[in-house]
């Protein structure tokens, strides 16, 4: 967090003083099929593309794809259009990123969740199996039961990478505990269908699990709900989502993707954008756990303190997290 | 409704011209009232919208790659529908159709491209028809609905593909669901690169040969279905399986292969996205076109041509409405598609609504310049 927040404040300083040669300065942002108010991931990148036009008056650029052959005419329509540095969400956008890039080597790209190796793309990538461990460490602990649950989105290996870091966590506290998972679908339905992120957390709570995980982006919402409803816990994602339903969200799993969109656009404008890949872990603040004053009471001292623990642990590297990998 | 003209009195321009033409005015004017109310002005998104399905570089290449999926789609549903089913699984059906052509150019890319291209395009409609002939067969044979069946088949056709791409075929160290790209044998020619050819310099788009070949399959559709036996037993089927039953047809066996061309038909989107753009198996490029297939078919009356003209409308709306949200950041997607189900909605759901109106409109207005002179 330390090096981000560094660096925006230092953008911020910045555009205060660039705000006249700015003029030309024209950023871009291509959000991919779940849209920009998925209430997650896309909606992240959305909150920090806004942050950064609060804070520097510049507007930006958006475009929301529908189908696969988009991403490339959205890219290529940005760069064609002027924009200085585009931002392309998700995964799905690798392959469109790489053409379009070297086509236009003079406009800087930069790609979330995936990694695109051009000397004119930045690529940043999370390691969402540390934050995952931690939120899994969280669970077992909060459960009575031992028994603990997982909903996951759409069935790909970045879910399996949240499950994979989940499931690590909760046995690194209780190596009995039971993980119950579930996916929700395999189509991009399954990233927003509540009615069934519901269905699953009920059957999960009924096996007995009292925590579940959600990385689901607008299924999660269900799976709060039905937390709620049972009386049981849940686990926000992506965002934090504690502020939901204060008493039943256990923590959430953050994703910083609205500060590293904040940041390519503000490191663009300053000049200091650079390409290559970043990986943000637990130690650049990259991923994280979330408390504030809606589960102030749900997490014990003594829970931060083995969070807080395993963190150090994890940074310095006594830790290894292996996460999914195929 | 008042039909005192005969059915012969009134001119095909009227119903096939007249008629759509208004309702298409309908479904726009409304859509620009939208727009005005969402504080946009609606003549300046009506030339984005043009422009950006025509005139600017790439935009014609991008209507008519969409084109080319919608007429796939469109036919798939209308040699169903004159057999007298519903074919809701088009999108299904062109999903696996993909791994049809994902087979043939990860395992066969090494071969020749006048042979690997053919058996592309075979693995593309043998692996879609497979898809539509199941439920075709459970149909014909087990009477579980069509509707109900390619519904589901959808779901399996994406369980399936989401199964095979993140266990097997995905390129191995990548998060993407992927496969590797397919050797360079199989990728089908680009329209610009064609053009270039000829030195006539062309932006890329992602139009490419499918176009083609989708022009010559309407063809082959028309002649089947009106110059053919086959075409012939499978219209008597649609219209009265009893009398096709009298007549000596076999419904089941009709039922089946119908299926069976519709699924193969669906599976031009297979070859146009996988062969021709992406080069690769990936998730969900179907992206719903085998849907919009469904609205294709009704607007186009289930003929061919009408067809062609249907698709090009939808080619139109879908990269006109992607330039309208590149230029108007308040009208987003949500609103292209609203726009799109308004053009639906007139022109295939509410279709019948005006003609009886506008038909009567015409008889009074013809008796009425005819009278005078009499």
């Amino acid at each position: 967090m330390k090096q981000l927040f560094v660096a925006a404040v230092a953008a911020l300083g910045l555009t205060l003083a660039a705000q006249a040669s700015a003029q030309d300065f024209s950023p871009a942002i291509v959000f991919d099929m779940g849209g920009k108010f998925d209430k997650s991931f896309n909606e992240a990148a959305f909150n920090g593309a806004e942050r950064f036009t609060s804070e520097t008056g510049i507007a930006y650029r958006e475009f929301e794809i529908t189908s696969s052959a988009q991403r490339e005419q959205a890219l290529r329509n940005m760069a064609r259009r002027g924009a200085t540095v585009v931002v392309a969400m998700g995964f799905a956008q690798a392959t469109a990123v790489e053409k379009v890039a070297k086509e236009f080597p003079d406009v800087k790209f930069t790609i979330i969740d995936a990694v695109v190796d051009l000397p004119n793309v930045q690529s940043v990538v999370f390691k969402e199996h540390e934050g995952s461990f931690l939120v899994g460490m969280a669970a077992a602990m909060a459960s009575k039961t031992g028994k603990v649950g997982f909903v996951g989105g759409m069935d790909i290996p970045l879910i399996r990478n949240f499950a994979a870091g989940y499931v690590e966590g909760a046995k690194f506290v209780n190596p009995d505990i039971t993980v119950y998972q579930n996916m929700t679908g395999t189509t991009p339905a399954a990233w927003n269908n509540p009615g069934k992120g519901n269905e699953l957390a009920r059957s999960q709570f009924d096996r007995g699990a009292d925590v579940v995980y959600a990385a689901a982006g607008g299924t999660g919402i269900g799976v709060y709900q039905a937390a709620k409803d049972s009386g049981k816990l849940a686990i926000g994602v992506d965002s934090n989502q504690n502020y939901l339903h204060p008493g039943t969200m256990l923590t959430s799993m953050i994703k910083r993707v609205d500060v590293a969109v904040f940041n390519a656009f503000a490191t663009a404008k300053d000049g200091t954008w650079k390409g290559g890949t970043q990986v943000l872990g637990l130690a650049e603040d990259g991923v994280g756990y979330s408390i504030d004053e809606h589960n102030r009471s749900l997490i014990t001292a003594d829970m931060e303190k083995r969070l807080e623990a395993a963190r150090a642990d994890i940074i310095s590297g006594k830790i290894t997290v292996t996460g999914y990998s195929n | 409704m008042n039909q005192s003209a005969r059915r012969e009195d009134i001119p095909g321009w009227l119903t096939h011209i007249v008629v759509p033409g208004f309702n298409l005015l309908l479904a726009f004017v409304l859509s620009g009232i939208l727009i005005a109310v969402i504080g946009e002005n609606p003549f300046r998104a009506l030339s984005l919208l043009i422009k950006g399905a025509f005139i600017y570089g790439d935009s014609l290449g991008f209507t008519l790659y969409y084109t080319t999926n919608f007429m796939f789609t469109g036919l798939a549903v209308s040699i169903a529908f004159h057999c007298g089913l519903f074919n809701i699984g088009g999108e299904g059906q062109a999903y696996v159709s993909g791994l049809g052509v994902a087979l043939v150019g990860l395992y066969l890319g090494h071969l020749p491209v006048l042979i690997v291209i053919p058996l592309g395009i075979m693995a593309a409609a043998l692996f879609g028809g497979i898809w539509g002939v199941i439920p075709g067969y459970l149909q014909a044979k087990r009477g579980s609905h069509v509707v109900i069946t390619t519904i589901m088949f959808n779901f399996i056709a994406a369980a399936l593909m989401t199964y095979l791409l993140v266990e097997v075929l995905i390129k191995p160290g990548q998060q993407s669901p992927e496969s590797r790209e397919f050797a360079p044998n199989i990728w089908l020619p680009y329209a610009h690169d064609v053009m270039n050819w000829f030195g006539i310099n062309m932006l890329s788009t992602p139009l490419n040969l499918s176009f083609i070949f989708a022009i010559i399959v309407s063809v082959l559709t028309w002649g089947l279905i009106w110059h053919t036996r086959w075409g012939y037993e499978m219209r008597t089927v649609g219209q009265n399986p009893t009398a096709a039953v009298y007549a000596g047809i076999s419904t089941s066996r009709n039922i089946i292969l119908a299926m069976f061309l519709s699924g193969a038909v669906a599976g031009g989107v297979g070859i146009n996205e996988i062969m021709g753009i992406h080069h690769r198996l990936l998730l969900d490029f179907t992206s719903g076109f085998g849907f919009v297939g469904i609205a294709v078919a009704l607007m186009g009356r289930n003929h061919p041509f009408g067809i062609f003209l249907a698709a090009l409308l939808f080619g139109v709306l879908f990269q006109g409405g992607t330039e309208l949200s590149f230029d108007m950041p308040k009208v987003n997607r949500d609103m292209v598609v609203v726009i799109q189900g308004l053009v639906i909605l007139f022109s295939g759901a509410m279709e019948s609504v005006f003609r009886p109106h506008i038909i009567r409109l015409f008889v009074r207005t013809r008796t009425a310049i005819a009278a005078p002179a009499e």
